[in-house]
């Protein structure tokens, strides 16, 4: 590591805008938290419908968590590149991240399609309340990281890799690293166990 | 004509039917139609819009904090006057009382919101936004146009629930809106959607500022103030703005499921199809205990501070102090199950909840203490804010002692949801938190306007709110222990008539103090001559924020304070305090004004406003708006402007006349 990576990622560290956002990814967390807490409570509530044993298809879930995975994986290539201030590398790394991201969005959107023209859209039951808002919110979040992406992507190219980008590319990765977390836990929570039980 | 797709469910049917509520309908419009007319009268427009809306400057934000608060402080004792003059008519006259059942059941469900949402809540972010940054030696807050950003989300909400008095009602179901009574089914007109989006909106603003004043506390202390070395009121809202950012997402999370519930159906907490109706209750007292202590914790640290500057010692037992203010942060988490022992959790289960209860009583009576030795050999200075802390110590004391008999299971079962309970809560938020904000007011004040309140219209206003206080809510313990349940409107035991009567009289006696403080304001206002602070120092105090003058530059501190102990400015007064030199003044950095704050807000609150009438292009339409605005703010590279350092001194040399 070189003198100047050194100082800034000192900088980095001790800025405010950092602690900031990872207190907010704190309150994120809880807010997940409650969601996760009340699928958990709802999901025996299966009013005569599915329960996650009958529509879960775990292996469908694994090849979302491997493009996620992967999205991830790219997102550090991409901050890597935007450190040592490679703007073509950078570009492709962070698009190939929103691609990926885009791709675990249909995927979700294609899954949740599926439950619901099958007839177990969320308002059939509690467990399905449980499920379609968990995951979604999940979504939600995903959707949110695109956008942030794409304004980042067209930023970067109209101004280059100044430091406020830097700044806010940081910012970004540790958002969409939380998302894979996140994921992580659902598809532990969610699909594994409820594939199990 | 079919017009559902441009007005939602939006009718005429909605508007006002009672006498109470058409007064309420047209009084409310008539004023802002006043406000309206005043503005453009003395074209206000321009200085409003610049000085005010657009600002980002905490201390002015903190002022509008306050006068929002003030505001509904009006709005909730006026809900509070109809609430016990309809019980008192109900028993004097043996008839129904004054208001139909429906309204009596609006105007408790809105008294709860607006009195803990916008008035303790609101005053809270006032004195916070006042003088946390200048008592930490800051510039401003960490990130100031998220502040502007919070309070117009929290002046935005506060449109929303008096709007529901114009168009549609409020909710009648508690102030924490249990299902399945607020569920679609039961409750299915506008007023549960006006109370959910209330307190989603001003729950999200709470949220941002928890994460603001952190980051604040963290990252903006004067050079030399360790954590140690911190004013204790900085203490106190640092444990706050933790509890705010672990409880309020549990909030969000509660109302989000309740919205979808009632907008797309599902069934998180309906009594079909699977749903959990006790899960609401363990979600929202989840958040709803930890918030009454985001409540009280500041009010201790504003007693805190009070009881140290009036008494003219250092304050007793500081780490104490900040060891009972952690250890009830980390308490208040494990207690919400009291709230509902009579679920039918089982004995160990209730064992447990009212263990760690009790065990919350033991840092607080710490803190109590810790006040009583502050005092002891004092030399006591009878000002206004102590009186209000005296009244405190006596009526927060009952409270507590009270709050430690519903603890017990065994009792709770006999008192649960009735008015013991009802007595139990505002004996400690109006004689904790009350008590300490107004008192607060009292002692900031001069910092900020730059001259006094009077003294004795103060006192005054004080000793009657304790009196009416003691008037209003001692008859509801009896009551309670009577069985007489709470959001009661109706009875027939002749027996409890006289105490309802007292309790209406007591809240006569709490107006009377609500109007001597503005009486007070008012008086001081217009002799704020002979009550200008010239020194910048009128309590002789002990922290930082008394060492700039009076009223605060809009930049705090000419030259950022250093520090080397706690209560530096006391000992910097003893040591003789150093005029700065020309040198010591540098160009320093300020945040711009910006709109945005405010824009996106309202944006906030169309959006709000679409999602309770089921106007789907106005949610829309908003949110795009939104993330546009959002972005553009995301990516304003250009938010500060550098004041020279000779400018400065000009200015610095000016504020000290």
């Amino acid at each position: 590591m070189t003198k100047s990576t050194a100082t800034l990622m000192q900088k980095e560290h001790s800025s405010p805008a950092q602690l900031g956002f990872w207190l907010y990814i704190m309150s994120d967390l809880m807010l997940f938290a409650a969601f996760f807490a009340t699928y958990m409570i709802l999901r025996p509530g299966a009013n005569d419908g599915p329960s996650s044993g009958d529509i879960f298809d775990v292996n469908f879930a694994l090849v979302e968590t491997l493009v996620l995975l992967a999205s991830s994986f790219t997102c550090g290539l991409a901050y890597l590149a935007a450190k040592y201030k490679q703007k073509v590398s950078f570009t492709r790394w962070l698009a190939a991240t929103l691609v990926l991201g885009l791709v675990f969005l249909g995927m979700e959107i294609y899954e949740f399609a599926e439950f619901i023209l099958a007839g177990h859209g969320p308002d059939h039951s509690a467990f399905l309340s449980g499920f379609f808002s968990l995951v979604g919110l999940h979504g939600l979040h995903i959707t949110a990281g695109i956008i942030w992406g794409v304004v980042l992507l067209g930023y970067i190219t109209k101004r280059g890799l100044n430091k406020n980008a830097l700044r806010r590319l940081g910012l970004f990765s540790v958002f969409w690293h939380f998302l894979d977390v996140v994921w992580i836990f659902i598809f532990t929570i969610v699909y594994l166990m409820g594939v199990v039980s | 004509m079919d017009l559902s797709w441009l007005i939602g469910r939006l009718g005429l049917e909605h508007l006002p039917s009672e006498p109470a509520t058409i007064g309420a309908a047209i009084g409310m419009p008539l004023m802002a139609l006043a406000v309206v007319a005043g503005l453009t009268y003395f074209k206000k427009w321009t200085w409003l819009w610049k000085e005010w809306i657009t600002t980002v400057d905490a201390k002015k934000i903190g002022i509008m904090y306050g006068i929002v608060s003030v505001l509904m402080l009006i709005r909730g004792i006026g809900d509070a006057i109809m609430l016990r003059m309809h019980t008192a008519a109900a028993g004097i006259t043996g008839g129904d009382g004054l208001f139909q059942t429906d309204t009596f059941q609006q105007v408790f469900t809105a008294h709860g919101i607006i009195m803990i949402f916008f008035v303790a809540m609101g005053l809270m972010f006032a004195l916070i936004n006042i003088a946390l940054p200048l008592m930490i030696g800051a510039r401003d807050v960490a990130f100031p146009w998220l502040n502007s950003f919070s309070f117009w989300l929290f002046a935005v909400a506060m449109i929303l629930v008096n709007f529901s008095l114009v168009l549609g009602g409020f909710s009648n179901g508690g102030w924490l809106g249990y299902p399945p009574l607020t569920s679609l089914e039961y409750s299915p007109g506008p007023g549960v959607d006006y109370w959910l989006w209330t307190l989603q909106i001003a729950g999200i603003g709470t949220l941002l500022s928890g994460i603001n004043f952190i980051v604040t506390i963290i990252s903006h202390r004067a050079p030399g103030m360790t954590l140690m070395k911190m004013p204790v009121f900085a203490w106190s809202v640092l444990i706050t703005m933790v509890l705010v950012l672990l409880a309020f997402p549990i909030l969000t999370a509660t109302l989000s499921m309740m919205t979808l519930d009632r907008l797309f159906e599902m069934h998180f907490f309906t009594s079909e199809a699977g749903g959990n109706p006790m899960m609401y209750v363990n979600l929202i007292w989840a958040w709803g205990h930890p918030e009454v202590y985001i409540l009280v914790l500041p009010a201790f640290g504003i007693f805190s501070e009070i009881v140290s500057v009036m008494a003219r010692k250092a304050l007793f037992g500081y780490k104490t102090m900040v060891a009972a203010l952690t250890a009830i942060m980390f308490f208040s988490f494990l207690v919400w199950q009291h709230h509902f022992f009579t679920m039918g959790a089982g004995a160990n289960v209730n064992a447990f909840f009212g263990i760690m209860t009790m065990i919350i009583a033991i840092p607080t009576g710490v803190k109590i203490f810790n006040w009583l030795f502050t005092m002891y050999r004092g030399k006591i200075k009878f000002t206004t804010p102590m009186i209000w802390f005296l009244c405190f110590v006596a009526t927060f004391t009952i409270g507590g002692v009270t709050g430690v008999m519903m603890a017990v299971p065994a009792i709770d079962y006999q008192v649960h949801n009735t008015l013991f309970l009802v007595a139990h809560f505002h004996n400690t938020i109006i004689g904790g938190v009350v008590f300490a904000f107004l008192a607060a007011i009292t002692y900031w004040f001069p910092k900020i306007f730059g001259f006094r309140l009077h003294e004795g219209l103060g006192k005054i206003a004080a000793y009657f709110w304790q009196i009416g206080f003691l008037l209003a809510f001692m008859p509801l313990y009896a009551l309670g222990l009577m069985g007489a349940v709470r959001r009661l409107d109706n009875y027939d035991n002749p027996e409890w008539t006289p105490f309802f009567v007292v309790s209406g009289i007591g809240v006569l006696a709490i107006t009377l103090g609500a109007g001597m403080l503005v009486v007070q304001i008012a008086y001081s206002v217009y002799k704020r001559k002979t009550l200008r602070d010239k020194t910048g120092d009128p309590w002789d105090g002990r922290t930082l924020e008394w060492s700039t003058p009076s009223p605060a530059p809009f930049y705090n501190f000419a030259v950022i304070p250093k520090v080397t102990r706690r209560d530096e400015w006391w000992y910097q007064k003893l040591d003789g305090v150093k005029s700065l030199k020309r040198s010591d003044y540098k160009d320093i950095v300020l945040p711009k004004n910006s709109s945005l704050g405010f824009v996106i807000a309202v944006l906030v609150g169309l959006f709000g406003f679409g999602a309770i009438w089921h106007v789907w292009w106005l949610m829309i339409v908003s949110m795009v708006a939104i993330i546009y605005f959002a972005i553009r703010r995301g990516l304003d590279d250009d938010v500060e402007y550098t004041i020279p350092a000779v400018e400065l001194y000009r200015l610095d040399k000016e504020a000290r006349g």
